[in-house]
């Protein structure tokens, strides 16, 4: 269907308008897509750059490159900008605002200037934690936890807590966008179980978005309210329940890990299928884990108070509902497998970054399980264990699904090809490195060590030097890609309108898509996935690698 | 661009909506999504409510009867009067009764700026007694049905802190509301809504019965605590 | 258009919901004068829900929509608020017993 070469003065959203102006008034899905690509990309190199700092300061047992008080501040506002302003937004707000309504043949999502209020939203919210990090930070954790932050520390807590408050509401209106954008605006045809399962994933983490978001929102409310008022809501003295808090924040703050994984699960899903040119296997399951996992994401967020004072009881039902969770995630694990079995495996970048997903998020996950087990919980409750733990699903989960996402789409994104090579190299840079970081701290938590201390025993040194070596090794797998991806912007190959020979309604517009995205509006007849009918690609074409 | 430019509809269709139903249909949706997040919103203090009062139930029960229970049943009069009137505007937008509209939606809003008066008589009854959480704080009194028991005056600042977040929290979403309401009082004198195209009076009528229903809870939940005692 | 267009509600049967939500007002503050034991709470949030669901079904048309979703929207709102505050209780209900 697609001719090779496309010419390059189509009429596109890229070209289509210049400055400024138009793209900041913008109100069209692909460009505030871009503009989150650029904001976020932003707050992941602040982030990374206090990661820098911690591990820097983590390579010698004593405490000398740093004070104290500002590691606090460093690890606190790593998670913060790492959580809020980028694992968050991330997927949902890049790939998702891009693809949401090409992928299901809209024209764009359901509520145009909703979405673009959602960027200024987050570029507010960012703003003001740019600001509070500038003149002092806070050092709380990104958790917030109370009476600490209420009535002890000394820090901005109130400005983080009001960043964070406006970035949820960013967050939600993105997902009331895609909710309704996916009930309503799909092209003729376009039938739930035709649906790319990227949506389904998008539309779990949306559903999560609008029920877990609130609670957080007005929890940092009430923080606020305490901090200055002296209420008591929170405070032992006057009568208040610490605990209270925290069964509030995790509320919204468990779920809000399948926030980050649920998309790049989806991404996952529509990278093995085009790699391996098979269906996926067994559609529907991977479609209804990501539901699974939504619903069964609220019901398990005690699990982070095991040691915290709650009642033995509730800790036993949670510790047992926590199990569940690891079925939908096994299901799409098997079921991603099962699709590679015999298939016609190509080895692209992204389907490194695939394979690099499967390898992580199963580590992630399994070691979710041993924490999910009260018993062993309590003996690496705030070690490295979890550190390595969250860090396996938050990082390795969903930064892999993140950029195996941002090449499978950069050639629709941009109309240009990425250098193969460097893709190629920067993916098993990327898994090295990580794995050389993380995977030390798992061992290290398991010898005891706790977190959020900036000193640690000498019998720790080595561990701890390995992890910041792969960290450097990680930074440059992740910069490899900002470089040569700009780089292929202005001199990449340009790219036909289906490079890949992929299924799907994105790959059926030109590269780059037009303003409305279809010349007119696709009817659908044909499954998900259906890679069977695909004639498979000329030798040139895939001659990229 | 526009494929459907013979397609006959009103100006208020966006382009990127294949028809006015679909856009309709869209707007409703995302207004009840809207809500969920509001009920969430509000969850997360009913929470804090609820175990609160779960703990300290005497105290709570004390706290509760210092506030005026005829003025918290008046409020819940007027605001369910003002859901009838809301009611009814939807109705009158429906028969194109463009007069009785804007009289409605005038009602609405006088009804709602009476219940914010009543609530401000209050606050302002509660300021004069000392019951605002803070250094001035003071409450003195015996558990209901408990004589000798005195009350823990943490306990009672408690419902007081609860008390004020969430009024304070409805009165806010009351204020958007009229706000609301009055932009859509001029849009309808202008003749701007249709039988055929009032989405938006049908979306803040939904908001509007949404801080209702919030209302119809908060008010045992506040103010009717072990009254018989 | 006339196909697709919304229920209209009489206003009769508007006032006749009004008329209900008052009385059930006055009940509830009647009720709360009256000791029934541990039942006043009950009471008093079981008449509020009454109201509630008066309201969505009949002031917020839920009753006459062809939307399944709208429905389904409602119960999920409401299901989730519960599951927070069944699963925060189950914690606080059981503390002191272990």
């Amino acid at each position: 269907m697609a001719t090779a070469v496309v010419t390059a003065e189509r009429e596109n959203y890229l070209n289509k308008e210049y400055g400024v102006r138009s793209w900041l008034l913008t109100v069209d899905h692909k460009r505030i897509a871009l503009l989150y690509l650029v904001s976020v990309t932003f707050f992941f190199l602040i982030g990374g750059l206090f990661a820098l700092l911690i591990r820097l300061e983590l390579l010698t047992p004593a405490g000398d490159l740093v004070q104290a008080d500002t590691y606090n501040k460093l690890f606190t506002m790593h998670g913060m900008v790492m959580v809020f302003f980028f694992l968050i937004p991330v997927v949902p707000a890049v790939l998702g605002n891009f693809l949401v309504p090409l992928m299901i043949g809209a024209k764009d999502l359901a509520f145009p200037r909703i979405n673009l209020l959602s960027w200024y939203l987050y570029i507010i919210a960012g703003v003001l934690m740019l600001h509070c990090m500038l003149t002092g930070g806070v050092d709380t954790g990104w958790t917030f936890y109370t009476p600490f932050s209420t009535a002890f520390s000394n820090t901005k807590v109130v400005e983080a807590g009001i960043a964070v408050f406006i970035n949820g509401f960013s967050s939600i209106f993105t997902g009331l966008n895609f909710i309704v954008t996916i009930h309503r605006m799909r092209a003729p045809g376009m039938t739930w179980s035709r649906l790319p399962l990227f949506i389904w994933a998008q539309y779990a983490t949306s559903v999560i978005m609008i029920l877990g978001t609130p609670v957080v929102a007005v929890t940092i409310v009430l923080v606020a309210v305490e901090r200055l008022f002296h209420l008591g809501i929170f405070d032992p003295k006057l009568g208040g329940d610490p605990l209270l808090f925290q069964h509030l924040f995790w509320f919204y703050s468990h779920p809000a890990v399948y926030i980050m994984i649920l998309p790049s699960m989806g991404v996952i899903s529509e990278l093995i299928t085009c790699f391996s040119r098979k269906r996926i296997f067994g559609y529907s399951f991977v479609a209804l884990s990501s539901i699974g996992i939504a619903v069964l994401g609220f019901l398990v967020w005690a699990h982070h108070m095991f040691v915290a004072g709650i009642s033995l009881y509730a800790a036993l039902i949670f510790s047992a509902l926590s199990y569940l969770v690891g079925v939908p995630s096994a299901i799409k694990v098997f079921n991603w497998t099962a699709t590679l079995y015999r298939g016609s495996i190509t080895y692209s970048t992204p389907m490194l970054y695939a394979f690099g997903f499967l390898g992580l998020f199963t580590i992630g996950g399994l070691t979710g399980l041993f924490l999910a087990c009260l018993g062993v919980d309590v003996h690496v409750t705030d070690t490295y264990f979890v550190v390595a733990h969250f860090h396996y699903v938050m990082v390795g989960g969903v930064l892999m699904g993140y950029l195996g996402g941002i090449h499978f789409w950069w050639p629709k994104i941009t109309g240009r090809m990425y250098p193969e090579f460097w893709g190629r190299l920067s993916a098993l840079i990327v898994f090295v490195g990580f794995n050389l970081t993380f995977f030390p701290q798992f061992i290290l938590g398991y010898l005891g060590m706790p977190r959020r201390y900036y000193q640690y025993v000498p019998e720790y040194q080595v561990l701890n030097v390995l992890s910041t070596a792969g960290a450097t090794v990680l930074g440059v797998g992740y910069l490899m890609p900002m470089v040569y991806l700009l780089w292929s912007m202005r001199y990449g190959k340009p790219a036909s309108d289906n490079p890949w020979n992929a299924a799907g309604l994105e790959w059926m517009t030109s590269s780059p898509p037009p303003t409305f995205n279809f010349d007119e509006t696709p009817v659908v007849d044909f499954e998900a996935y259906d890679y069977e009918h695909i004639p498979e690609k000329h030798e040139e074409e895939v001659a990229v690698g | 661009m526009d494929s459907h430019a013979a397609v006959e509809h009103g100006p208020e269709l966006l382009h990127h909506f294949s028809d006015a139903e679909q856009q309709r249909n869209a707007a409703s949706l995302g207004m009840w999504l809207f809500l969920v997040t509001e009920i969430m919103f509000f969850g997360g203090m009913f929470c804090a409510y609820l175990v609160y009062r779960y703990w300290y139930f005497g105290d709570f029960g004390a706290a509760s009867q210092t506030l005026d229970i005829r003025l918290g049943a008046f409020n819940t009069a007027v605001l369910i009067g003002s859901s009838l009137t809301v009611a009814m505007s939807i109705w009158a937008a429906q028969t194109g009764r463009r007069k009785v509209l804007v009289g409605l939606l005038l009602a609405t809003i006088l009804l709602g700026l009476v219940f914010l008066g009543v609530k401000a008589v209050e606050y302002h009854d509660k300021f004069e007694h000392h019951h605002v959480p803070g250094a001035s704080f003071h409450f003195e009194g015996e558990v209901p049905g408990h004589p000798g028991l005195p009350v823990n005056p943490y306990h009672a600042q408690m419902f007081f802190s609860l008390y004020f977040a969430m009024t304070g929290l409805h009165a806010l979403h009351m204020i958007i509301g009229i706000g609301l309401f009055s932009y859509l009082t001029y849009k309808a004198w202008t003749g701007y809504y249709t039988p055929k195209y009032y989405t938006p009076i049908e979306n803040a009528g939904l908001y509007w019965h949404f801080v209702d229903i919030v209302w119809i809870y908060l008010f045992p939940l506040l103010y009717l605590i072990d009254r018989h005692r | 258009m006339s196909d697709t267009s919304e229920h209209i509600s009489s206003p009769k049967l508007y006032v006749a919901i009004w008329l209900l939500l008052m009385v059930c007002t006055a009940l509830t503050v009647g009720a709360a004068f009256i000791d029934l034991g541990p039942l006043n709470t009950i009471v008093a949030l079981g008449i509020a829900t009454l109201k509630a669901v008066v309201v969505v079904l009949y002031f917020m048309h839920v009753k006459y929509t062809h939307e399944r979703m709208t429905k389904a929207v409602v119960v999920s709102g409401f299901f989730f608020l519960l599951l927070l505050l069944a699963l925060s209780m189950m914690d606080y209900t059981t503390r002191g017993l272990g």
